[in-house]
């Protein structure tokens, strides 16, 4: 039996056991259980893995992490509880996201055993951002984690949440197979920042499903700054007229680490509009996967689009693989993409140089430089300093001569 | 002085006109005869563009009662380029970029159509340059701008002389301007009016729709008219845009002014 | 009626006429095998090295079919193709089908006006008998001498493989090998014929070299073989096609082309390319599946790949440039056009291996009608390619709202020296742009056109001359009745 077979089985062997819990989630449960029978954990002749290997996450014997979320005291006007807790039944789950095409989605809804509701209450404005730490304890074997969030942002309302992936624990490989389904009622609005900052053993895999109705706006950053090896899935339809989303991200690859963001921007209706900024750093003999993708369907009308990717290669034997794509099917539409690969601006080093600055000082700024136009964005000024500064470390300790 | 002299170029009877479901023309008459120098004014939403797309034949605008004649020719139911071939030419308020296209050749092109309609011969490249080097000093436009994609890059000031450019090489018999004095400097804006007013002729007339009165102390007007929710609310002569200068729209709600000919 | 009998039917269509033919009417059975493929070799007396050639490449076919191995992208549809049915040695058609010009559909004859074809060449190309007064041969001839006096070497594959073996045994497969893909193991096993053209060392080609110089041309096999070799310093622009509608029986078309730079050399390969694309519902067009790839072998060598095509019911087309010569040069312009229900998924790829290698991607893509149109194109850059540059810029223009225009472009670097830019932009012609080119007189026809031409400038301006007046009175004619 191969590598993948084998650990196909282990994982359906989970799934099993799952499975004879009966709770309201047992019908989801058996879903997952059959979409992920039906395709295994994917391997590079899947289109959408093909620049991707899980070989080094397929070698490992898995055990399933029990879920637990300690999340803080909520603001007024969210309301927070877990699934298994949830007042007056369970709410909706598992609706946004495609089983089918993402496996590991599926495999996380087989396994399902809580997950979080963060959810505000109509009209409510909340301006302090809601954190939520998603970090392990120590673990001392291969743990695999299926963390669960859902967020329904209520008509009118707008908040911002902040999800931290950072572990601070040492120990065994982990796995990280996360799920996030956002709703985003009318003209409603939600900001959401996630950090990736795990250790090297940490395999992190997340699927964000996000459905915006009429006049909903989404904003997203997701920051990547560790891993060994990262997947991030991010999924947006515009389900409503006069909907917006605006996706940034930035990814540090060091080492020989790699970090693989697919975003799909499915713009379903007229008057969408989708502003895509990707930025990534590739160090040391890492590898960057990008791969946006943005339908605009037929009737979809007024569609406004526009997507950039660029990538600042550091090392020789850093690769960097990106597919921008556009799928139009509708002729009133405005639509650009652009994606461009490089290096350090050999006149703008030289300057810094001529001002006394050594050559690693004056890359680190010009690579600082690349970044900022994300870490801008960020919250809070304090996450700012803290994201910025971890960077740095991260891309000296990488660049050292 | 014969029938056919006395004949107006434009004759504008009851007209209504909607843009998608929206009512803005809610009848207006209007007569100018060849020779003459009208301007419409009005506060925004009046429908003064309206009107300009309407008489050019705009797609999206849909007459829905009343009647146009141009020199005695019903309009409705001609094509635009149709009423562009018999003489009458729109300066654009936002003129359109065309990317790929050179100015040289589209003017080019749009001169041949006219003249190969009037039975002319066309202009081959050679004569196209002299006739465009031509008429550009009399704009004061640069000639790079004629190899440039049309407008593409333009300034607001470069746009609108572009808009005079083609008016004085395809010598319509009725130019309207719709606001062709926005968003330009005082320099522009004489440089702009100067080629509009080569153009007065006997057998000519023009249409000035305007928001402001500044642009009439260049092109001086024969008739003012006002247009108010979609129709002529009061017309006179260039007195009238004084007035208005100094006393604002509103006033005319309020008062309605003495001399008030209307056609 | 299945899409595998319909097209047996017109694989059969062929034999209907009735020819009245002075060579042998020797009956090669439908559908492939090994009999077949030595059958052809033997009709054409090609040397053993190539029949083995042939066979090897044979065999491989057999396997990729049997594993399933046939290509299939998620933009295209079209039906099971039944390499049994099908007939893989087509008799030259000497005659004619029609004894008088009257005869031809009139549709046909006012589109071959509209190009600015003279009579001579619309009868030849309708089927009309030509008459005795029409000197073909002088032409040829005059043509023949200018080129033999610089030791250029152009005419059909199969004369090459007689009079100059040793050339073709050289290079053939060399940039193309038979296990490439499907389609060119496919070809390589019953390549009917094709082009040579080989220019020697410092040699300035002194004329554009032209399958569509009609007076040579051949009927379009469905399985041709072009292969061009500039060696050290030499320069040649090759035409390829025709914009004069091209219908033919053979649906399928796979076609190979292999060009060859040396040190210093340049090769520009340009096509116009007016398939018959089928009729309103999309019956009948042409399936048209070509592998070409130039290598740029030489330092400071240059290939150059400029398309405009309309028509074709499935276009599957990939020009490529392997960048391996230090300081070498590919680079792509196409312009493409689809309508009614035609489906084209074409697009480049470039292959940067040496070092300090560029290349240059633009492609226009306008869609009309039900058409869909993909463009897939792959950069890919090599760990050694030290100091890559590249530049796509990807444009597609949509008439109307039932036609689709998608980009998939593949970008791996594997080098930090690279740069490597790449945009694309969707848009449409504007109501706003056509009322104001009304306004000036041009009529709505005459303005889509002009805008589709400037679209469109980058593209064109890089076709040889006639070349380039052709190709826009095509896009021209192409477009009428797909506005509004």
């Amino acid at each position: 039996m191969s590598a993948l077979a084998a650990a196909n089985a282990r994982l359906l062997g989970l799934c099993d056991e799952a499975a004879r819990r009966s709770d309201p989630l047992a019908a989801l449960r058996r879903a997952g259980r059959e979409a992920f029978a039906a395709s295994g954990l994917p391997d590079t002749h899947r289109e959408e893995w093909k620049y991707t290997s899980l070989a080094p996450l397929v070698a490992l014997d898995w055990a399933l992490a029990p879920a637990s979320f300690s999340p803080s005291a909520p603001p007024p006007g969210i309301e927070m509880f877990t699934l298994r807790e949830s007042p007056a039944g369970t709410p909706r789950i598992g609706d946004l996201v495609d089983l089918k095409e993402h496996p590991l989605a599926a495999l996380a809804t087989a396994l399902l055993d809580d997950g979080l509701v963060i959810r505000s209450i109509p009209n409510a404005d909340v301006a302090r951002p809601i954190e939520l730490s998603l970090s392990t304890r120590e673990i001392h074997r291969p743990e695999l984690r299926v963390p669960r969030v859902r967020i329904e942002a209520a008509r009118g309302s707008r908040l911002a949440v902040v999800l931290d992936h950072a572990c601070a624990a040492i120990g065994g490989p982990r796995f990280t197979n996360a799920v996030i389904e956002i709703d985003i009622a009318e003209n409603a609005q939600l900001e959401l920042t996630v950090l990736q900052r795990e250790t090297g053993t940490a395999f992190h895999a997340s699927n964000t499903a996000v459905r915006l109705a009429r006049d909903a706006r989404f904003t997203s950053r997701v920051i990547t700054l560790g891993g060994r090896l990262v997947r991030n899935d991010l999924s947006v339809l515009l389900a409503g007229e006069g909907s917006e989303c605006s996706l940034d991200g930035l990814y540090l690859g060091t080492g020989a680490r790699v970090v693989d963001n697919h975003s799909l921007v499915d713009h379903a209706v007229p008057r969408g509009t989708s502003r895509q900024l990707y930025k990534g750093v590739l160090a040391g003999t890492s590898q960057g996967v990008f791969r946006g993708r943005v339908i605009v369907r037929p009737g979809a009308q007024k569609t406004d689009a526009a997507q950039s990717n660029t990538n600042l290669l550091l090392s020789n034997g850093a690769e960097i693989d990106t597919k921008p794509q556009l799928e139009i099917w509708a002729d009133d539409v405005k639509c650009s993409h652009g994606s461009a690969i490089g290096r350090l601006d050999e006149n703008a080093l030289f300057y810094l140089r001529s001002r006394a600055l050594d050559e690693r000082e004056a890359r680190a700024l010009l690579t600082q430089g690349f970044a900022a136009q994300i870490f801008a964005a960020l919250p809070s000024e304090a996450l700012r300093e803290e994201l910025g500064a971890e960077f740095a470390r991260r891309v000296a300790a990488e660049t050292l001569p | 002085m014969t029938q056919h002299e006395k004949r107006p170029l434009l004759e504008i009877r009851g007209l209504e006109a909607r843009v998608g479901e929206k009512q803005i023309l809610r009848g207006i008459d209007l007569t100018i005869r060849a020779g003459e120098v009208h301007a419409l004014m009005g506060p925004n939403g009046s429908g003064k563009s309206t009107l300009a797309g309407v008489l050019a034949g705009r797609p999206s605008f849909e007459v829905t009662a009343g009647s146009i004649h141009f020199d005695g020719r019903e309009l409705q139911g001609l094509l635009p380029e149709e009423r562009a071939r018999e003489g009458m030419f729109l300066a654009f308020q936002y003129p359109i970029e065309i990317p790929g296209v050179t100015n040289n050749y589209f003017l080019k092109a749009a001169v041949n159509a006219v003249r190969q309609h009037r039975g002319q011969d066309t202009l081959d490249a050679m004569d196209f340059l002299a006739l465009s080097r031509e008429k550009m000093k009399i704009v004061g436009m640069k000639p790079e701008l004629m190899s440039r994609a049309v407008n593409e890059g333009f300034s607001g000031g470069e746009k609108k002389r572009n808009e005079v450019l083609q008016m004085l090489l395809l010598e319509p018999r009725l130019a309207i301007l719709d606001e062709t004095d926005s968003g330009l400097d005082i320099d522009a804006l004489r440089v702009v009016a100067s080629g509009v007013n080569y153009l007065r002729s006997a057998n000519r007339a023009l249409l000035v729709i305007t928001h402001y009165q500044r642009l009439l102390e260049y092109i001086v007007p024969d008739f003012v008219h006002v247009l108010s929710e979609g129709r002529i609310a009061h017309s006179g002569g260039k007195e009238l845009a004084l007035e208005l200068e100094a006393k604002g729209y509103g006033w005319l709600e309020k008062e309605p002014p003495a001399a008030g000919a209307a056609q | 009626m299945s899409e595998t009998a319909e097209l047996r039917e017109l694989a059969a269509k062929e034999y209907e006429y009735g020819f009245v033919t002075d060579i042998e009417t020797e009956k090669i059975p439908r559908g492939l095998s090994e009999d077949v493929v030595r059958l052809i070799s033997a009709k054409k007396e090609e040397p053993a090295w190539l029949l083995e050639w042939r066979l090897k490449a044979y065999r491989r076919f057999v396997q990729m079919l049997e594993a399933g191995h046939h290509p299939k992208w998620a933009q295209l549809t079209y039906p099971e193709i039944d390499y049994q049915a099908m007939y893989y040695y087509a008799a030259p058609k000497q005659a004619a089908k029609y004894e008088k010009i009257e005869d031809v559909d009139p549709e046909l004859l006012r589109t071959y006006e509209k190009l600015g074809i003279p009579l001579a060449e619309q009868k030849r190309l309708a089927g009309v008998a030509v008459d005795a007064v029409f000197d073909s041969v002088s032409v040829a001839t005059t043509y023949k001498a200018e080129l033999e006096k610089h030791g250029i070497i152009f005419g059909s594959f199969s004369d090459a493989v007689k009079k100059h073996p040793e050339l073709v045994q050289r290079w053939l497969g060399s940039v193309v090998p038979y296990s490439d893909n499907f389609f060119a193991a496919l070809n390589s096993a019953v390549f009917s014929d094709g082009s040579f053209a080989y220019i020697p060392k410092g040699v300035r080609c002194p004329m554009e070299l032209s399958t569509y110089f009609r007076i040579n041309a051949q009927e379009t096999g469905q399985f041709e073989r072009t292969l061009i070799v500039a060696e050290e310093g030499a320069y040649v622009s090759y035409l390829e096609g025709c914009t004069a509608p091209r219908r033919d029986e053979n649906q399928l078309h796979a076609a190979v082309v292999e060009l060859v730079a040396l040190d210093d050399a340049e090769i520009k390969y340009s096509t116009v390319q007016n398939w018959y694309p089928g009729d309103q519902q999309g019956r009948g067009g042409i399936f048209n599946f070509v592998t070409k790839r130039g290598a740029c072998r030489g330092k400071r060598s240059k290939i150059s790949w400029t398309q405009v095509e309309t028509g074709s019911a499935i276009t599957w087309k990939y020009p490529s440039c392997i960048l391996q010569g230090d300081d070498s040069v590919g680079a792509f312009y196409s312009v493409a056009l689809t309508r009614g229900r035609q489906q084209a998924d074409t697009g480049t790829k470039m292959i940067h291996i040496g070092k300090n290698t560029r290349s240059t991607i633009v492609s226009k893509g306008i869609s009309a009608g039900r058409g869909q149109q993909s463009y897939r194109g792959l950069v890919k850059i090599g760990p050694k390619a030290i100091g890559a540059r590249n530049h796509s810029r990807c444009d597609s223009l949509l008439l109307g709202d039932q036609c689709g225009a998608h980009t998939f472009p593949y970008l791996e670097v594997k080098n930090a020296s690279a740069t490597v830019e790449h945009e694309a932009t969707t848009s449409k012609i504007s109501e706003d742009q056509l009322f104001y080119c009304r306004q000036r007189g041009i009529s709505e026809e005459d303005a889509v056109s002009m805008i589709v031409n400037g679209f469109c400038r980058e593209v064109l301006r890089e076709l040889p001359m006639e070349f380039a007046v052709e190709a826009q009175k095509l896009l021209g004619l192409s477009l009428e009745g797909s506005v509004g």
